[in-house]
């Protein structure tokens, strides 16, 4: 990398006043052809325009973005990386994810901050606590670590939850995962745009996808706000808008994209030093480095791409957030928004090939896709290169809503969708 | 977050009803007779359209009953409401 970020280049520019520091990646104009095109520029596609340019040697690749590097999805979701999943597909993924998330930042030569500080999720009856006591089994005879507490050692664990058994939903018990924790969401697409960025990767923004040009069933490239650009290999990470895309070349997805919210409070000393997630009463809480409390609350049961969401949706989140944590009571909230998310019948994504050649598929994240951000450009570089999935995302096909063979992570996963 | 007039209770708040997703997919007539592309199709392929799009909704604490919608996904506009069984009044 031409300009390595270490202890000595601090010190150097501190003597400039950090004034010369030179800009993280170029903003080139498209060229003509390329061999790939990644369209989107949140997480996920930087990172599979990385896994491409470092793991398989497509260095002459673009990656497309609308807005700029991490306006989207990236920047809004609550940062939350675990890999307590049920089921052995969505485990070896998410897992995936988390192995590279553990060595991301030296690897990036860039902080993303990650912090295995824990993943509590709580149970608040009775078959809450048979599904989490199931879903711990099941994580450790995949290899991930998981343990379940009873009350006490929840109480132990965050002492300024509410156990009061005399609450709406008790806390009956929850499970941890302790390899999991928080990451810095914008140093993460920064740094993978830097990395893809150095090894000759264009990364152009402000650059909308307007059509998708076909002869016969293969593609041949993409119409933009910038023209038009050629090539026969395009990879969607477009998130809430794969459908848009997708209907471009009238292919039909089983995608809703609906508005998620999350807000974040006034800034506080730290209270709250690991993430807290319930299911049963939709409230997830954890605290930023900056002492902000970060709330994530849930989707509006509608379609829609507005990127705002509805107030009874964050009324409904911050009354369970009171309950388990009263201390919260006089919390000031200072920020609110929305992001589109495209959610899947079986709430797990879909990392595939399509029946046009050269067109492929990242999408269906759901509400969850931040934690899945390395894993899942790693996979999708590989389908992308080899045309061929890799073992970890062969199950998450695109055919699997015709086969049946459905990973269903709806409320078997440890946050409802 | 919008209000929706239901043609049976008039304006009310949107937090009222539910959305039923997509309109105007047809249950097949003959179910055995369907193919696994045709019931992937049926179940789970939406348009997810971002724009003017048909859509079921149900007034689930109001009257509950189920009726249709023409609403615009990228500003959350309503421009049509009717009556299930009812044509689309615009395109």
């Amino acid at each position: 990398m031409k300009n390595k970020y270490s202890i000595f280049s601090l010190i150097k520019n501190a003597f400039s006043y950090h004034e010369n520091w030179q800009r993280a990646w170029r903003d080139p104009e498209p060229k003509k052809e390329y061999d790939a095109i990644i369209i989107g520029g949140g997480g996920h596609g930087l990172a599979t325009a990385y896994y491409l340019a470092k793991k398989h040697n497509m260095t002459n690749i673009a990656v497309v973005e609308k807005g700029w590097i991490g306006g989207g999805n990236t920047g809004r979701n609550t940062t939350i990386i675990r890999s307590n999943y049920l089921w052995d597909a969505s485990a070896g993924l998410y897992d995936h994810a988390l192995k590279i998330w553990e060595g991301l930042s030296q690897e990036l030569n860039y902080n993303v901050m990650f912090s295995q500080r824990g993943v509590m999720n709580l149970a608040h009856n009775l078959q809450d606590v048979r599904d989490l006591k199931r879903r711990t089994h099941a994580n450790r005879l995949n290899g991930i670590d998981a343990v379940y507490l009873n009350t006490e050692e929840v109480k132990k664990f965050c002492p300024i939850i509410n156990t009061s058994p005399n609450i709406r939903y008790p806390v009956l018990g929850g499970t941890l995962q302790k390899r999991a924790g928080t990451a810095r969401h914008d140093a993460v697409a920064w740094g993978y745009a830097r990395g893809a960025d150095a090894m000759g990767v264009d990364i152009i923004q402000n650059c909308e996808v307007k059509g998708i040009k076909r002869i016969g069933d293969s593609v041949e490239g993409i119409e933009t706000t910038k023209g038009f650009i050629k090539t026969k290999k395009i990879g969607v990470v477009a998130a809430g808008h794969s459908s848009v895309i997708a209907n471009m070349v009238d292919l039909k997805l089983p995608l809703e994209s609906k508005p998620l919210q999350a807000l974040v409070s006034e800034p506080v000393k730290p209270i709250i030093d690991t993430v807290v997630m319930s299911n049963a009463v939709h409230a997830y809480v954890s605290q930023s480095d900056k002492g902000e409390l970060v709330i994530g609350a849930g989707t509006d049961a509608y379609v829609s791409y507005t990127q705002r969401g509805s107030h009874n949706v964050v009324e409904g989140t911050l009354k369970a957030i009171l309950e388990l944590y009263p201390i919260f009571s006089r919390m000031k909230m200072l920020r609110q928004w929305g992001g589109i998310v495209d959610i899947c019948p079986d709430a797990s994504p879909i990392i595939s090939k399509t029946h046009i050649k050269g067109l492929y598929f990242n999408c269906g994240w759901g509400t969850g896709g931040f934690k899945a951000t390395p894993g899942s450009g790693d996979l999708f570089a590989h389908t992308i290169a080899n045309d061929d999935p890799h073992k970890l995302n062969a199950d998450f096909n695109i055919n699997r809503f015709v086969s049946g063979d459905l990973v269903d992570e709806h409320g078997a996963a440890a946050v409802a969708h | 977050m919008f209000l929706i007039n239901c043609p049976y209770c008039g304006e009310r708040d949107q937090s009222e009803f539910s959305a039923g997703g997509e309109a105007h997919i047809v249950r097949p007539k003959q179910p055995t007779e369907l193919s696994d592309d045709q019931w992937a199709e049926f179940l789970f392929m939406r348009k997810n359209i971002k724009g003017v799009q048909f859509e079921r909704w149900n007034h689930a604490h109001g009257c509950r009953k189920w009726f249709n919608m023409v609403r615009d996904t990228s500003n959350d506009k309503i421009h049509a409401v009717y009556k299930m069984g009812e044509k689309p009044p615009i395109k």
